[in-house]
């Protein structure tokens, strides 16, 4: 085995030069390659191959967050989990609220996107207003809304009792805090999406448009017959990032409610959050982080086959 | 005959055809109803920032007013004053600029380079080590907020910037928008580079890398607008105020400010700024780098 090296060279010295040449000797061909990847490979391994092991490791212990006692306890944690009734009511205001925000954010990032694709100023004005939100942080989104959502001299109840009609206290009360928090989100995030949408849109070569201009058809049927099929893949991969981007819902709610009024929007991931630092219970927090976990990974894997089997087939 | 006419009317009709788009007739009711239409939708998704900025130049006493005023009687900047004398915010702003510089750089190095490893060149493993990267993709950090930060405390790494910036550094699925790209370019250059005497890391900087700059740039842009804005793991990996991010620091100031609005809509505003212009002057840049990034599919 040891004389192959030699050999190898032997063979490969007085080959024509149409190859172009190796540098350096052939571990580096074979082996080099590896060193391209490990610097993301090592923080990849430090920073989410390790928290997600530990995570699950943590799950059976019954472990503080000084990591002072560990105590096995097997399934205990999992069992307490499907028993406990917060578990399922934040799972449930997370999933509502993505079932609430998912619709709109696709389609006014749609429509948004079909009235912005224009050349000039008025194109740069309106991608400048529709994208604008996006770019901020959560909390300068959440000072903005709490101050407009403000009972008394807000911005939405100054306008509902100039109105004459009454005015409502949007963040505390149950049935109208969360949808406080979906139109906000919606005015904060759908620039993303209105980007993907117009990025896809420029992408159609203007002499498709221009060939059904010369058949007759009008500019409705072209959107209908034209660019509304050939967005649906984009669409498929918007709902896709869409609903993921939703379930993960977190800083708003935490920011706008803190989860109330009486719980009523508290978040899968603030119940994550309040087990580990608030009540330091380390074992129980990364048993809930577990099973939502499957939660995101199932909801993406039906999507990809839903909506990704095309381009999966490419 | 026939496609013979149509195509030379198909020219002639590019020809006049202004920009791209639906080739519409000009002026109809519908078109200027759809061009007021989202004008108007603009302005309501302005609304909420001019409001902002319109409370933070009122004088306290006038935020507080009823029925709600549109325009500041007297026009002050008295809350942007107060809010800078504090001083923590300049802090703050210090702190995300370097977080965000530092976490754009070194994901644009690290995942080019993996890029590049994943795409170019064969060793062992790269199959399977690929496949857990995109596996990677799967795992929402949100989830691993209580198991790293154990690890941060293990390292001593809870306050300090490196704690903030290297979980936001572990991008797979940067590496896989960027190895797609890779795969595209043809290997042509490469070779070239190679007859040449370059090394492979030279073939990344001076091939790779100007070939694929508007991709980098869209990478470049979206990490750092993440990085800036990021809340849940700066805000969980910071307890020290003199550590804390714009996003998290100005959780605090609701508190800090009792009622007074002004004072708050004007950090708001000073916090959302940055990137605002930041966007207003490189709009061209992000909208066509999205396209580029083959993130639309």
């Amino acid at each position: 085995m040891a004389v192959q090296t030699p050999t190898r060279t032997g063979t490969t010295e007085p080959q024509p030069t149409r190859q172009p040449p190796r540098n350096g000797p052939p571990w580096t061909e074979k082996w080099g390659g590896l060193f391209f990847v490990a610097p993301f490979g090592v923080l990849f391994a430090f920073f989410l191959l390790w928290p997600t092991f530990s995570g699950l490791w943590n799950s059976f212990f019954n472990t503080s967050l000084a990591g002072v006692q560990q105590e096995f306890l097997g399934l205990a944690n999992w069992r307490e989990m499907f028993g406990d009734p917060a578990v399922w009511d934040s799972l449930q205001n997370t999933l509502v609220f993505t079932a609430m925000s998912t619709p709109p954010l696709v389609i006014i990032a749609l429509v948004m996107a079909l009235l912005a694709n224009r050349k000039g100023l008025l194109g740069w004005f309106l991608r400048f207003s529709y994208f604008a939100p996006f770019v901020m942080p959560a909390t300068v989104v959440t000072l903005i809304w709490v101050w407009i959502y403000q009972p008394g001299f807000g911005l939405v109840n100054g306008l509902l009792t100039a109105g004459g009609s009454a005015e409502i206290d949007w963040l505390n009360t149950e049935n109208r805090a969360m949808l406080a928090v979906v139109i906000t989100t919606v005015w904060w995030t759908v620039g993303f999406n209105f980007l993907l949408y117009l990025a896809a849109l420029q992408g159609i070569p203007d002499q498709v448009y221009e060939a059904a201009a010369i058949d007759g058809a009008s500019g409705r049927q072209q959107l209908f017959r034209i660019t509304l099929p050939l967005m649906s893949r984009t669409t498929g991969l918007i709902v896709v990032l869409q609903l993921v981007a939703s379930l993960k819902i977190f800083d708003q709610i935490y920011l706008m409610t803190d989860g109330g009024p009486n719980y009523a929007t508290r978040p899968i991931i603030q119940y994550i959050y309040e087990n580990g630092f608030t009540s330091y219970r380390i074992g129980y927090a990364s048993a809930i982080s577990y099973m939502f976990f499957l939660v995101i990974v199932i909801v993406s894997i039906a999507q990809f086959r839903l909506f990704g089997g095309r381009k999966e087939a490419n | 005959m026939a496609t013979l006419t149509l195509s030379s009317r198909a020219s002639r009709a590019s020809r006049f055809s202004r920009g791209s788009g639906p080739v519409q007739p000009r002026f109809t009711f519908a078109k200027v109803a759809i061009t007021v239409g989202s004008v108007l939708l603009a302005l309501l998704w302005l609304v909420p920032l001019l409001w902002a900025i319109d409370t933070s130049l009122k004088p306290e006493p006038e935020t507080t007013q009823t029925p709600i005023t549109w325009l500041p009687g007297a026009p002050t900047i008295d809350a942007y004053r107060n809010v800078l004398d504090q001083g923590s915010i300049l802090r703050w702003f210090l702190n995300s600029t370097i977080v965000a510089c530092l976490v754009t750089t070194l994901t644009l190095v690290v995942s080019t380079l993996a890029a590049y490893g994943f795409s170019r060149t064969t060793f062992p493993g790269r199959r399977v080590l690929f496949g857990i990267l995109i596996a990677g993709i799967l795992v929402p950090p949100q989830v691993l907020i209580v198991p790293l930060f154990q690890e941060m405390t293990g390292l001593g790494l809870v306050d300090t910037y490196w704690g903030i910036v290297l979980p936001q550094v572990v991008a797979p699925v940067m590496v896989f928008v960027l190895k797609k790209f890779f795969d595209g370019v043809s290997r042509d250059y490469e070779d070239a580079a190679r007859v040449d005497g370059a090394t492979r890391l030279r073939i990344v900087w001076s091939v790779m890398v100007p070939m694929s700059r508007p991709v980098l740039g869209a990478v470049a842009i979206f990490t750092f607008i993440g990085a800036w804005n990021n809340f849940l793991w700066p805000f969980i990996v910071t307890t020290d105020p003199a550590m804390m991010t714009i996003p998290v620091g100005l959780a605090n100031v609701q508190g800090s400010y009792g009622l007074r609005y002004a004072q708050i809509m004007a950090s708001a505003v000073l916090g959302g700024l940055p990137l605002l212009v930041v966007f207003a002057l490189f709009q061209r840049q992000v909208v066509r780098g999205v396209g580029d990034a083959g993130i639309k599919g």
